[in-house]
């Protein structure tokens, strides 16, 4: 294990030495993923051919996480129409509750794009520790901000933020 | 296994510098473009009070902690990770085999051309997870983890092959089983092109897993080697979607089933038809005999290799999960059906906004098992225990919950929810002690929300809880108050006014402050905690029995 600990050691010095020089921004992990039918996926299908992305982790249990899918919805079309935004919403429900899922949204009438990440794998990777969790992507896929919690009015932090990402955009 | 835990802490100096740095770069917010660095943060300390009324007993350390930090470095197709994990001493209600500060997550992976290969610590779960499941459940302080090998394989467009060899974590330390396992998922419409465009989506899956165990035992002669085999298929067409799983497992007498050495048996079926505005769940699940360790003497969480969870509704409320039913992995038959709907704005049932119903059903029963013949009791040890007839429905109840939830806003600025819950719950099986009997309760709870102004809101909360068993009857006022969805204080009294001893008819008082920034967040308690899932401002966690103060704070990045 020593010999283990090492290497994982030395990856960790090489790259902090080697990335000195230029400033980048967080992407998307790729991770495998699977679509509320079960279908396999990636994180790699997620796009808004450049537009930006909400990003939501959530799950059918979580009751601030049904709170702030239910309040986006009342104003998802104008968001829509304003900026072009596309609310992806991650189910991290596992096999207890992850085919209640699909009925569930749309028996809410939600029309993000859904995808289950069942053992958490994606939530890993994101580094997401409380639900619900929220992640600002530009059109490059670029993590811009991120949230945690959610309390009434919280879903205009949200839009906001989106809306930086456009201005910032223009200004270029 | 003790030189595995001295191996970890002597590590940990070195791995903490490494975390440090890496913290440090994140702190420094130094961005870079050959690689990205993810992760979190929590820490929970907790001042205890001795408060023998509420069952929170005396804590010689007067102060617990429990923290860990996940970081994970991604580099092209490389990604490495680390978790440091600390209990000084763990806090009440984890297991007290959690001690220490040790570093018992760490992997290394490398993912290219449809191959990704995992070295060290790693989750992974095949199908429902009914043969195979490691994962964490960190606040309740679950994790199975594999320390092993693990490979993944996309060989053909539609068809992901897994195979994996390794330990199961055991707290700071390793099971000594060995587990093995591998997995097939194809998806016929991926695989086959003239089906790409087919309405209906058919994919098939397959699973065997099999462990092994040294033999030691001076009177059976047990099984070293125990497979087990699960196969799965889901289809999908239009507003339908249908999925089946059936699970074998060899014989595997243990200290879970009372070493008999019958087979266990898994079936799990579920179908939805959901479009927009209504959605229908119904699902069912017989288990019989399929608890699966890497060790045959683990018991409670440790050492699981598959995953049962129960197929009954995860509710939140702190007075729904008061008697949460719990898997019986020796034998239970359950189904659940699920309806939500909306009601459309701008009528009359709807009102001016819509509204939405949520009707949930579940049950859980014994499975039907016969003694073997006259001289042979229903699970005796060193024998085949007993049989069972799939299709015989027994009558002896575990659980059942019949509930409804209706989401309604009043205004621009108040919105409701309304639930009503009626259960059933069977103490002497699912608490695993006689003479209690069956419980029978009804639990009702409305939830108001008001937005004072674009950044103030106030919430509130009322619960009952009637039964006639345990503590008897219960009540709740929870009232809120939200700035800017950063800042929030919360209240809650829960009163246990139905308590039969007078003296523990107690009020459950506690206070809650926090502040929220982007991914970062803390909040302090003071009060009385009791055991169950408490949620406050605007996330869940569960929590044992306490009387003190406690500061929890969290950190993603």
């Amino acid at each position: 294990m020593k010999t283990f600990t090492f290497i994982i050691a030395s990856f960790f010095i090489f790259t902090c030495l080697k990335s000195q020089e230029v400033s980048d921004q967080r992407t998307l992990p790729i991770v495998a993923i699977k679509t509320l039918q079960g279908a396999n996926s990636s994180t790699s299908e997620i796009t808004n051919d450049g537009k930006p992305i909400i990003l939501a982790f959530w799950a059918s249990w979580c009751r601030p996480c049904l709170k702030e899918m239910g309040a986006i919805a009342e104003v998802y079309e104008d968001w829509v129409e304003e900026t072009g935004v596309k609310l992806v919403a991650i189910s991290t429900d596992d096999s207890r509750t992850a085919r209640n899922v699909l009925p569930l949204v749309n028996g809410k009438g939600w029309e993000y794009e859904f995808y289950l990440d069942e053992n958490g794998d994606f939530k890993r990777a994101m580094g997401v520790n409380l639900l619900p969790h929220t992640f600002i992507l530009n059109g490059n896929l670029e993590v811009v901000k991120q949230f945690t919690a959610f309390g009434d009015g919280g879903e205009v932090k949200l839009i906001e933020s989106v809306r930086e990402i456009i201005e910032a955009e223009n200004q270029d | 296994m003790v030189e595995n835990l001295t191996i970890y802490k002597n590590k940990k100096a070195i791995i903490m510098a490494f975390l440090f740095l890496l913290a440090f770069r994140a702190a420094a917010q130094e961005t870079v473009n050959t690689g990205q660095l993810t992760g979190n943060f929590q820490t929970d300390f907790q001042f205890y009070n001795p408060d023998s009324l509420i069952g929170a007993p005396v804590v010689p350390e007067k102060l617990l902690l429990n923290a860990f930090a996940n970081v994970n470095y991604t580099f092209k197709n490389f990604t490495a990770g680390v978790r440091f994990e600390s209990y000084l001493n763990a806090l009440q209600g984890y297991d007290t085999r959690y001690n220490g500060t040790g570093i018992p997550y760490k992997y290394f992976q490398y993912n290219n051309h449809g191959l990704g290969v995992t070295v060290g610590n790693f989750y992974e779960q095949f199908g429902n997870g009914m043969i195979f499941r490691s994962y964490e459940e960190r606040s309740l302080g679950i994790d199975n983890a594999m320390e092993g090998l693990r490979i993944k394989a996309t060989p053909y467009k539609g068809i992901l092959i897994k195979g994996l060899i390794g330990n199961q974590r055991n707290y700071f330390e390793k099971g000594t089983g060995i587990v093995r396992g591998i997995d097939g998922e194809f998806t016929f419409n991926d695989i086959f092109e003239s089906l790409s465009t087919n309405k209906t989506w058919v994919s098939i899956g397959g699973s065997f897993v099999s462990r092994f165990e040294r033999d030691k035992d001076p009177i059976y002669n047990l099984p070293e080697n125990v497979a087990a085999a699960a196969g799965r298929l889901t289809v999908s067409r239009g507003k339908i979607s249908l999925m089946g799983e059936y699970a074998y497992k060899f014989n595997d007498p243990s200290a879970t089933n009372n070493f008999i050495y019958k087979p266990g048996n898994a079936l799990y079926v579920s179908g939805t038809y959901s479009q927009k505005g209504f959605g229908v769940l119904l699902s069912a699940k017989r288990i019989d005999n399929m608890d699966f360790r890497s060790s045959r003497t683990a018991t409670g969480n440790d050492l699981l290799i598959n995953y049962l969870p129960a197929l009954t509704k995860q509710h939140t409320y702190s007075f729904t999960t008061m008697y949460p039913y719990v898997t019986q992995a020796n034998g239970e038959f359950c189904m659940q059906g699920e309806l939500t709907f909306n009601i459309k704005k701008n009528t009359p049932l709807g009102g001016k906004y819509g509204t939405n119903f949520t009707l949930n059903f579940s049950k859980a029963n014994a499975i039907h098992k016969a003694a073997l013949n006259d001289s042979t009791a229903i699970g005796q040890n060193g024998t085949l225990g007993y049989s069972s007839d799939f299709l015989k429905w027994d009558g002896k109840k575990y659980f059942q919950d019949i509930n409804i939830t209706i989401n309604r806003r009043l205004s621009r600025v108040l919105r409701s929810s309304i639930t009503y819950m009626n259960y059933l719950y069977n103490i002497d099986v699912i608490e695993g002690h006689q003479g209690d009997g069956i419980m029978y309760g009804h639990v009702g709870i409305a939830e108001f929300s008001l937005k004072v102004s674009d950044d103030n809101s106030v919430k509130t909360e009322i619960q009952y809880l009637n039964t006639k068993k345990d503590d008897g009857d219960w009540a709740m006022l929870m009232l809120e108050y939200n700035i800017k969805s950063t800042w929030f204080l919360t209240v809650i009294d829960q009163y246990n006014f139905g308590n039969q001893d007078p003296d523990k008819q107690i009020h459950y008082f506690n206070l809650t402050a926090g502040y929220t920034k982007n991914a970062n967040r803390i909040s302090l308690t003071y009060g009385k905690q009791r055991a169950g899932v408490v949620c406050v401002g605007g996330v869940c966690r569960r929590v044992p029995a306490s009387n003190g103060f406690a500061i929890t704070i969290t950190s993603s990045f």
